[in-house]
């Protein structure tokens, strides 16, 4: 009897989790709208993809829509999934920088290529840190001791060859030291890498601005410098070009649909994102997480797309990352 | 004492009917997916997580510490009946547990483990109230070097403790550090051992390892013996613990609190390693009938470790509400949930929202009791599982464990994974090979790799920043002394005794 209770209770979850049943392709008013998150619950896209699941139905009460995830392997996983859907009209993927990078680190068969760019949502800058109690004033003083032994300046961050150690090869070129010579710490996010900053253990530490600020305005850290091109309002550090380094990085995130899209179906699904996007759900969540507004679709986003690729792919190859 | 004042204003705020109704839900929940091999805590949190656009922080927070508690007793029900953990934190409470089932003592197994829980929940959660500050900062002076230690620590203390024979107990210890290598390389985001494959890329995850070794491993290896033995009759026996149970067990409670709350408050700490730490620590203060009847169930086997998971499960939320440091899989999750609610966990959090922080620590209190009256009455329920055909009840585990490897990521190749886990789990018992060494050195082994190149490119390559720290230094020594001593003993008695013909392999 126990037993039934528990199969009971598993047919259920499980219901819940594999809710994504195949369905066929071409946009319809009435058929659901299913935006993968290519990574498991819990993470950036998929916060992403759940608020955004909000403000499509209110900005289009009819519509029916599932957010599911896809985890692994910096989202090429789902991304693999997502070149076999081929023309269906009904699909988003969530995606952003760090699936850029893992494409070329993971030599994954299917890229971007084989996808439609529908639109560039967020984006969230880069923060670098260094204990409260760290020799370093500023940028310059770290720049200074890292240029002299780049060994002896351990940066802490996210994993490797994701946003946080993109920014140190970034940095290490604008200041004239072999990316490869970088000595980064990864952890499986910048949660783990705050623990070793907070006990003065590294030298300096890269996250995403919302993972450090509290701790910078309570003191505990120190901020060098900031990815964005000009100050953020909320926060007192200076920016790292500001601090002699010429590095500008966003961590962003958008939308993407399978390749093979008719022209009816690309510009429906377009509207439908920008639609989302003007809802007071989307304005409440971007407000609330810290997020930075910087909405972009069409030939715009593709372009803006390509570029990321080529510099990624560059630096990712210089830090000799890609086996 | 203010801190006692606002505990009580949150005793206040848990206290509601809707709340008390989120909390049992919470707890009930937890204890099910615990009880289901595969399905852990922190994935049902992250499933519920869209619940945080309607539902009240509070009342969602209860309901999440709920499930997370839960979880952590309900993962025991199997391994002692079964011997198929539900989650890899309660392992180890299968090698005496399902030994002291076996001999018609499943219900006191169950019933130590369930006041063990409660015991050690309601301590660490006191601990948690008083000590948060002291834990906290003991937690972030923890460097790489410090890691590497404790890993080196509770690998010589569980491998001497485990296997009777040593041999085989490094050759299951080496085929999970194997294992543990598959993927990603978090250094150098290489990917090492994954055949092409991309889903191995992230690496095999625990719950697969434990879940095919233990659970399937165990399921196959009874059906293949179905026909040859006639099925052993499980005495069910007495319900309730008797004077002796309890005067066995509460030491070990304590002394699991004592090491489950503060690794549950280490960054990499998580669960596992404390209730190794605990077997082994039971297993070398056993004396008298303890010492007898340990490989053969002995309750403190059950007793320490039960209450050091729960324990480190309380633990973990010290670094998670003081300073937003998650440092388990649930906890990564609960701060999810956290940033759901636009609330950044961290040194301000316990100033600009006391009602939501107390009511929760409040409200674990209130769930630790109510698995306690949730769980006790079940405890002899339970122990009749066993009276089911075993046909019907293999095939059902075998069920389970395939759904519940396949809800973690839903791919194919975890299922593929999970039966040649499976196999090697029949293989192993088939050939005599411990099973648990396997997957603590899966647990392991990442850790101490990961934290000795971490330390050692922290300190540009120079190998003494190993020992330097005091805490390092600590671990290392415990740990030579607990590679010495069988040495030291083995020749004091050579010295007393006539010298053995020959020595025992076996």
């Amino acid at each position: 009897m126990r037993l039934r209770v528990l199969a009971a209770v598993a047919a259920l979850s499980l219901g819940a989790l594999t809710a994504c049943g195949a369905q066929g392709g071409g946009t319809s008013a009435d058929a659901t709208l299913r935006i993968m998150a290519p990574a498991a619950p819990g993470g950036g896209w998929d916060q992403t993809s759940r608020v955004a699941e909000q403000a499509f139905k209110a900005a289009d009460p009819q519509r029916k829509v599932e957010v599911y995830n896809v985890p692994g392997a910096g989202g090429t996983i789902g991304l693999a999934q997502l070149a076999g859907e081929k023309g269906n009209g009904n699909l988003l993927m969530t995606m952003g920088l760090v699936m850029v990078g893992a494409i070329e680190q993971n030599k994954s068969n299917v890229t971007l290529a084989e996808t439609t760019p529908i639109a560039k949502l967020t984006e969230e800058y880069e923060i670098v840190v260094v204990p409260a109690e760290s020799p370093f004033k500023t940028l310059a003083d770290m720049v200074a001791a890292w240029k002299a032994d780049p060994a002896k300046v351990s940066i802490s961050g996210g994993s490797a060859g994701g946003t946080d150690h993109i920014v140190a090869g970034l940095m290490a070129k604008a200041a004239g030291i072999d990316p490869k010579q970088v000595n980064y710490i990864a952890h499986s996010g910048g949660g783990e890498a705050l623990n070793e900053l907070l006990g003065n253990k590294v030298s300096a530490g890269i996250s995403g601005v919302g993972e450090f600020a509290e701790h910078v305005k309570s003191g505990k850290l120190r901020a060098l410098g900031v990815t964005s091109g000009e100050r953020l309002p909320d926060l007192d550090a200076p920016t790292l070009k500001e601090g002699g380094l010429d590095v500008e990085l966003s961590n962003w995130r958008g939308f993407v649909a399978p390749a093979g899209l008719s022209e009816a179906d690309k510009k429906a699904l377009t509207d439908l994102v920008t639609k989302m996007h003007d809802s007071q759900p989307w304005k409440d969540a971007v407000a609330k997480n810290g997020w930075i507004d910087s909405f972009q679709t069409g030939q715009q986003f593709a372009d803006y797309l390509n570029a990321e690729q080529t510099r990624v792919k560059a630096i990712i190859a210089e830090m000799g990352l890609v086996s | 004492m203010t801190s006692f004042q606002l505990l009580l204003d949150g005793f206040a705020a848990a206290l509601t009917p809707v709340n008390l109704l989120y909390a049992l839900v919470g707890v009930t929940l937890g204890t099910l997916v615990g009880v289901l091999p595969g399905i852990g805590p922190a994935m049902t949190v992250a499933l519920l997580l869209p619940i945080t656009f309607t539902v009240p922080p509070a009342s969602a927070f209860i309901m999440f510490a709920g499930i997370y508690y839960g979880g952590m007793y309900g993962g025991s029900t199997t391994s002692i009946l079964l011997n198929t953990p539900g989650e890899s934190s309660s392992m180890i409470t299968a090698l005496e547990g399902n030994k002291m089932a076996r001999r018609g003592r499943a219900a006191q197994a169950l019933a130590t483990a369930a006041i063990g829980s409660f015991v050690a929940g309601t301590i660490a959660t006191a601990l948690l109230v008083v000590a948060a500050p002291a834990v906290v900062s003991f937690a972030i002076s923890f460097g790489p070097a410090d890691y590497f230690a404790l890993a080196i620590l509770a690998f010589t203390a569980v491998s001497s403790v485990l296997s009777r024979s040593i041999v085989r107990g490094l050759a299951s210890l080496g085929l999970g550090l194997v294992i543990g290598l598959i993927g990603i390389d978090q250094q150098t985001g290489q990917a090492r051992l994954t055949l092409g494959i991309p889903q191995l890329l992230d690496g095999i995850d625990v719950v697969i390892v434990a879940v095919g070794l233990f659970a399937l491993g165990e399921a196959l290896y009874v059906a293949s013996r179905l026909r040859h033995v006639p099925p052993e009759v499980v005495p069910v026996g007495r319900a309730w613990m008797g004077r002796s149970d309890w005067r066995r067990s509460w030491l070990p409670w304590l002394r699991g609190t004592a090491l489950g709350f503060p690794f549950g408050a280490l960054p990499g700490g998580g669960a596992e390693i404390p209730t190794f730490l605990s077997y082994a620590a039971e297993k070398r203060l056993a004396r008298g009938v303890a010492r007898e009847e340990y490989g053969k169930g002995a309750i403190e086997g059950v007793a320490g470790p039960e209450a050091a998971n729960n324990a480190s499960a309380a633990g973990t939320l010290v670094p998670l509400l003081t300073l937003g440091l998650p440092t388990s899989a649930t906890a990564a999750i609960m701060l999810a949930a956290f940033q759901q609610y636009g609330l950044q966990p961290g040194p301000q959090l316990f100033e600009h929202n006391p009602a939501l922080v107390w009511g929760m620590i409040a409200s674990l209190f209130i769930g630790n009791a109510m698995l306690l009256v949730l769980n006790l009455p079940l405890a002899p329920l339970w122990a009749r599982i066993l009276r089911i055909p075993r046909p019907y009840l293999y095939a059902g585990i075998v069920v389970f464990a395939a759904l519940g490897v396949y809800a973690l990521n839903a791919t194919v190749v975890d299922l593929f994974v999970l039966y040649v886990l499976g196999l090697l789990g029949y293989a192993m018992r088939r050939f005599g090979l411990p099973v648990a060494p396997a997957v603590i050195g899966m647990i392991l082994g990442p850790m101490a790799e990961i934290q000795l190149r971490r330390a050692l490119a922290i300190g540009a390559g120079d190998p003494t920043v190993l020992v330097t720290s005091p805490v390092a230094a600590v671990f290392l020594a415990l740990a030579a002394l607990a590679l010495l001593t069988p040495v030291f003993r083995n020749l004091a008695a050579r010295r007393t005794r006539v010298p053995l013909p020959s020595r025992e392999e076996d």
